[in-house]
């Protein structure tokens, strides 16, 4: 004799709704959370470097944390852009969750911060699923990884709110397949905005940061039709609830 | 392995659960997963084995039901299965102008509890918001 309750409850309401939480706190006090997200080696960081030192000659308040499972080499790079940097460290866990990002906040983050850099910890599969409370979330892949990397990694791709390719200046020298990548990225996620970017030779770094300003200002974000449905179901009140609808015995 | 922390949520979502119902064990646990969701269920399945140690759940029946991707173009008010890996232009007019109507669940959607005779009342009872 068993029964059973009827439950309808997202998995992953708690970190949603804390993210929710965390999203609102920080519209409050004026900040904009980006979440990036890649595979390791893809070249956030370096990318974070160049925009967090455009942030400092503009003199528009940013901040940057880094997750990764070891070492503070990360957060030692970006500390030289003048930025505040905080390196977090998962123990282990193979992507950042919302309870865990707020904890490291608390305290931390100087009130002015006009845009708070999140450097996911570099993982096209396990980041995906967990929204920390950014309004913008950008997916990153260099040239050298390969075109067909957002049909393989969907989820990455298919719920970022624009896609960064990095290491243009990289994309003859190892044959890259532009239109595929395109067209890989648009069967994922239709209308996404992909910016061409370099690290090394400047190349589409104001317009990141400038598509990063227009958000902080309001301006509009994509919305993919993945992140729509999960969106939906949020405000769904079966999922609302831990609550159940029904009971029966079986 | 993000199914591990999957796994973990499952399970402080069910106790939680039991604790409100006052129940001391799980029999069974239902999830909904769509293929949309980025959660492979074996390896849900292997991390659910890891997470329920030693908790009310130690000797639950996990339970995963599979959801299929249904995608809906607007134009064309044409509906379609994106397939693997997905494609989520539509077939007819290659628009993006795409809803996904399912695919994307992950949910618990069910908890069996021991249930003595005596207890569907109070169960009904101290649901809230009821």
């Amino acid at each position: 004799m068993c029964q059973v309750v009827d439950v309808r409850q997202a998995v992953l309401a708690r970190n949603d709704g804390l993210a929710e939480t965390l999203r609102t706190e920080l519209r409050a006090r004026g900040t904009t959370m980006v979440n990036l997200l890649s595979s390791p080696g893809s070249g956030k960081t370096a990318l974070l470097e160049v925009v967090l030192a455009r942030a400092t000659a503009e003199a528009v308040p940013a901040a940057a944390v880094t997750a990764d499972l070891a070492t503070e080499n990360d957060a030692a790079r970006l500390s030289r852009s003048g930025a505040p940097v905080k390196q977090v460290h998962t123990g282990g866990l193979c992507h950042l969750e919302a309870a865990q990002l707020r904890g490291h906040l608390e305290g931390w983050l100087p009130d002015d911060t006009r845009v708070l850099f999140i450097e996911n910890v570099g993982n096209l599969v396990c980041p995906a699923s967990y929204d920390l409370g950014e309004t913008l979330r950008v997916a990153l892949m260099s040239v050298t990884e390969g075109e067909d990397k957002p049909l393989k990694y969907p989820s990455a791709f298919g719920l970022a709110n624009l896609v960064v390719l990095t290491k243009a200046d990289l994309a003859e020298a190892v044959g890259f397949d532009e239109p595929a990548f395109l067209a890989a990225v648009r069967q994922v996620n239709p209308g996404v905005d992909v910016l061409r970017t370099s690290a090394r030779t400047g190349l589409g770094v104001a317009a990141l940061w400038e598509r990063v300003l227009e958000v902080c200002d309001g301006g509009p974000v994509h919305r993919p039709p993945l992140a729509g449905h999960r969106d939906r179901a949020h405000s769904h009140p079966h999922t609302e609830s831990a609550d159940r609808h029904g009971v029966d015995a079986h | 392995m993000h199914e591990l922390s999957i796994a973990i949520a499952v399970v402080e979502a069910v106790d939680e659960l039991a604790r409100r119902h006052d129940a001391d064990a799980v029999d069974e646990v239902r999830l909904r997963v769509g293929e949309l969701a980025g959660v492979e269920p074996d390896a849900l399945d292997f991390a659910f084995e890891v997470a329920r140690e030693g908790t009310l759940l130690s000797t639950a029946r996990f339970t995963v039901e599979r959801v299929a991707a249904v995608v809906r173009c607007a134009p064309c008010a044409v509906e379609f299965h994106p397939g693997t890996p997905p494609n989520l232009l539509c077939p007819q007019c290659d628009g993006g102008s795409v809803e996904v109507l399912a695919g994307r669940e992950l949910e618990l959607a069910g908890v069996g509890f021991p249930a003595p005779d005596h207890h569907d009342e109070e169960v009904t009872a101290d649901v809230p918001g009821r």
